[in-house]
């Protein structure tokens, strides 16, 4: 039993970065229709960008903000540089425009930084807390709160103010949100920037327990992807239940049945999904019209 | 889209013309990667070009070819040749068993369906260990077919049979590529690239259609896999990689993604690009990044496309 | 006379939406049915349920007895029955002549390792289906524009290529999305003399288009649709005098028209 919450524990944990990061997926996917491949990338800004800070004198919190702040700052770049000006190019393009995008920020992280394992103090320390049987890591408490802070605080912007309606309307229907006034454009530049910066807050919150590096992205964009596949593409509900369904099977798959394949269950669920169960758990159908 | 003939002699010409120009050994080693990366690209254009499908994959079928001919002589004595076409037939099927389902998807999830078989693969060669010795690699037995022209009195550096092995090879591949395109089944292909629904309206069976383009570039990629395995006498799971598939697609997208020709010429663009920056090393993602991005943005056509356009607007 | 096409109770329900409610018909070889109505009436869709592209709710489609609703449109072409599209479905990426010969797929079609290799046998099927093709072309006005590139072509001019690649089925049923959209006077006579060429060598057209004088001059069965149901139906002198059709959509000046057609 003590052994079965200790792989819920750390499953729901993880699941909630994959969460995080399923859920840039969902806002600049619903803003534009674009799958953005870098999404992963902003996680590993996050928590490298707060790393070098902090080893060049600047207090934690101080760099953590800084590198949410420059991550927001990369996303609005990478849609101004190289999405908008491909509007309406065929799906490949995009696919291949948001890889490029991701393996040249991976290559300037590799270059800026360096290839090492890194990692910061955690925010309230290392000692386990007992739960049922079971050790969790402070650090791994402040993942799973600050993830629900960012849902909830993104619901209350979605549903209560004004803005966050806004970008709801545009994601509907970008042109009938033009013609009743709304800047499109500010709208994109907002969600790439929210996007990032979530990403890039996941990166800080989880980088104590799992150190970073310049490769860490790649696997945890798949993975995010995976989850916001499951939950149902576009829908930040989906997002939240599909990462930690995503984190608690992979946590199980470690623990009962082969730790080396663990990565493999995203990939695994990805092709179950795609081919069972294509719009997941929470997404809507569409038709074509001739 | 230029035509057979033309494409095949300037890949001959190129073929017999380059080896006047190389100044070391060396070269003969770069130009055996280009053919053996354009066999590749060229069944993704067949993919991707005439059937409008996309493969963020296709470098597993790479790993399953490679590491036939690694695999296949150890463990059935098989000579590494027809392990080769072994592995060949191997892609292919499991192809066929993964396309059928896969190939229901579109865009995106094509693309990430694909991208998941491609890592699976990869996964699968790299823990596995017990049979494939793992992420560090395994040996390749010899061709043989060098020390074979050597008893008729061709004495080739190794490099230099390696040149003119895989130059054929593509020759060959290139020559099949072209022929499908001028055919039936080409037609059918490029037609439900162009619409689904008309191409079903005329008859065709779009589902058998996809399956026959990704059986055949996984064909290809295996082909070209075992070439690599061969030549470097070593091969390790990166072949199956989710980078080595993603250069193979940045190459094709690079020639335009339409035509043979194009396919050899973004091979060789990407092929040569690290050798020439060595010095750069770190620089190679940087670089593979921008290029993607950049012809996607600005060249959508591909670099070959944009500059035959460009020059034969000047000659209006 | 046997029935070619029997539509029966042909319906189709979109989230709650009923856009296609009990229709039903039939088309006999070399017969001309034009099937009318106001925007919205659900003519197309009735159409894409027809020729595979919508699996209907409710109804039956039987071509020559046999019952072939829901079938895939490929699966129809190999049956004989053939379409065209009211919002273009050309092959962008091939040249016109190639649209024309992607008709002839099922009759050029071999074993794909004769493709692969261009075996003799290739050859001879792709070279005749190159000829029918250009006579197909040359009968469609399109001969001269066999090597340009389909995207470069005017919107009439495609509107008549795609007629020639369903005609090169060599159908039993053609079912024509408005041919006529977007064609000046000359381009429209040339389609109804097509029309009525290809009517008259056995097949059974089915025809949607808003080109009134054309569809009264050259139909000799019109089934009038609104708001997917069908609220009349009989030879164009009958259902121009119709007054419910005339209160959904002629109008009085068309009636007059018909009347002195």
């Amino acid at each position: 039993m003590p052994e079965l919450m200790q792989f819920l524990l750390s499953g729901v944990t993880v699941g909630a970065v994959y969460a995080l990061v399923a859920l840039g997926f969902t806002i600049i996917y619903n803003a534009s229709d674009v799958v953005n491949f870098a999404q992963g990338e902003f996680v590993m800004l996050g928590g490298m960008i707060t790393v070098f800070a902090n080893l060049a004198g600047l207090p934690i919190p101080l760099a953590a903000l800084i590198a949410i702040a420059a991550t927001a700052a990369i996303g609005v770049a990478l849609n101004k540089l190289a999405i908008e000006p491909a509007r309406g190019a065929p799906v490949v393009s995009l696919i291949i425009i948001t890889i490029g995008a991701s393996i040249f920020i991976r290559g300037v992280a590799q270059v800026v930084f360096d290839k090492q394992l890194h990692r910061f103090p955690a925010f309230s320390g290392d000692t386990p807390i007992q739960v049922m049987g079971a050790t969790i890591l402070p650090q791994a408490l402040w993942v799973l709160f600050g993830a629900l802070c960012v849902f909830a605080g993104l619901w209350v912007f979605f549903t209560k103010t004004l803005t966050g309606r806004a970008v709801l309307a545009t994601a509907n229907n970008r042109l009938a949100a033009q013609l009743v006034g709304i800047n499109v454009n500010w709208v994109m530049t907002l969600s790439f920037a929210l996007s990032a910066a979530i990403g890039a807050l996941a990166g800080v919150l989880v980088t104590p327990i799992t150190n970073t590096s310049y490769d860490v992205g790649i696997a945890l964009a798949l993975k995010g992807f995976a989850a916001a596949m499951l939950g149902g593409m576009g829908n930040p509900i989906g997002a939240l239940v599909g990462g930690i369904l995503l984190g608690l099977i992979e946590a199980l798959t470690a623990g009962y049945l082969s730790s080396v394949y663990k990565d493999a269950a995203a990939f695994i669920v990805i092709l179950l999904v795609l081919f069972f169960m294509p719009r997941g758990i929470f997404g809507k159908s569409s038709t074509d019209r001739v | 889209m230029i035509n057979k003939r033309l494409t095949l002699l300037i890949l001959a010409v190129i073929l017999i013309a380059s080896p006047f120009f190389f100044p070391s050994n060396f070269y003969y080693r770069i130009g055996s990667l280009i053919f053996v990366n354009g066999l590749a690209v060229t069944g993704l254009v067949i993919l991707i070009g005439y059937a409008g499908q996309i493969s963020l994959g296709h470098a597993g079928f790479a790993g399953i070819g490679g590491y036939s001919c690694a695999l296949l002589p150890v463990h059935l004595g098989l000579h590494p040749g027809p392990a080769a076409i072994v592995g060949a037939l191997l892609s292919g099927g499991i192809a066929w068993l993964v396309g059928r389902p896969i190939l229901r998807l579109k865009g995106h999830y094509l693309a990430i369906a694909t991208l998941g078989f491609g890592i699976l693969v990869a996964m699968v060669l790299a823990n596995e260990a017990w049979l494939t010795r793992g992420p560090d690699g395994i040996d390749v037995p010899d061709l043989g077919l060098n020390d074979l022209l050597e008893l008729v009195g061709i004495d080739l550096t190794n490099s230099q049979f390696w040149y003119w092995f895989s130059g054929l090879v593509f020759l060959v591949g290139a020559w099949i590529a072209l022929n499908l395109y001028d055919s039936p089944t080409g037609r059918a292909l490029r037609a439900l690239h162009g619409s689904e629904i008309a191409a079903r309206t005329v008859g065709i069976d779009v589902a058998r259609a996809k399956l026959q383009a990704f059986v055949i570039s996984a064909i290809y990629a295996s082909l070209a896999g075992s070439l690599l395995a061969l030549q470097n006498q070593f091969i390790t799971p990166d072949v199956a990689g989710f980078m080595h598939s993603i250069e193979w697609v940045t190459m094709a997208v690079l020639g335009g993604a339409a035509s043979v020709l194009g396919a050899f010429f973004g091979a060789a663009i990407l092929t040569t690009l690290p050798q020439v920056l060595t010095v750069f090393q770190e620089y190679e993602q940087i670089l593979l990044g921008l290029v993607m991005m950049l012809c996607m943005i600005f060249m959508r056509e591909g670099l070959l496309p944009s500059i035959l356009r460009a020059v034969r607007g000047r000659e209006k | 006379m046997s029935k070619l096409l029997e539509i029966e109770g042909l319906g189709i329900t979109f989230g709650g939406l009923k856009a296609v409610q009990d229709v039903g018909f039939s088309a006999q070889p070399g017969e001309i049915v034009s099937v009318i109505g106001p925007n919205g009436a659900g003519k197309t869709t009735l159409f894409n349920m027809i020729s595979g592209i919508y699996r209907p709710s409710t109804g039956s489609v039987k071509l020559d007895g046999e019952v072939v609703t829901a079938l895939d449109p490929y699966l129809l072409a190999r049956r004989g029955l053939s379409r065209t599209f009211q919002n273009l479905q050309i092959f962008q990426t091939m040249s016109v002549l190639e649209n024309a010969i992607s008709g002839f797929h099922l009759q050029e079609r071999g074993p794909i390792l004769a493709d692969l290799l261009h075996l003799p046998s290739m050859r001879r099927r792709a070279a005749a289906a190159k000829a029918e093709a250009r006579g197909l072309l040359d009968r469609v006005r399109l001969g001269n524009a066999a090597e340009k590139e389909a995207s470069s072509l005017s919107y009439g001019a495609l509107k008549r290529l795609e007629i020639a690649r369903a005609l090169a089925l060599k159908p039993r049923v053609l079912l024509l999305d408005e041919p006529a959209a977007g064609c000046n006077a000359v381009e429209t006579e040339e389609i109804d003399h097509l029309i009525a060429e290809v009517a008259a060598s056995g097949v059974a057209i089915l025809l949607v288009e808003h080109d009134m004088k054309m569809v009264m001059r050259i139909s000799n069965h019109i089934v009038v649709l609104d708001h997917g149901e069908k609220i009349a139906e009989g030879d164009p002198a009958t259902v121009s005098r119709n007054p419910k059709v005339i209160e959904a959509y002629l109008g009085t000046d068309a009636q007059e028209e018909a009347t002195h057609a």
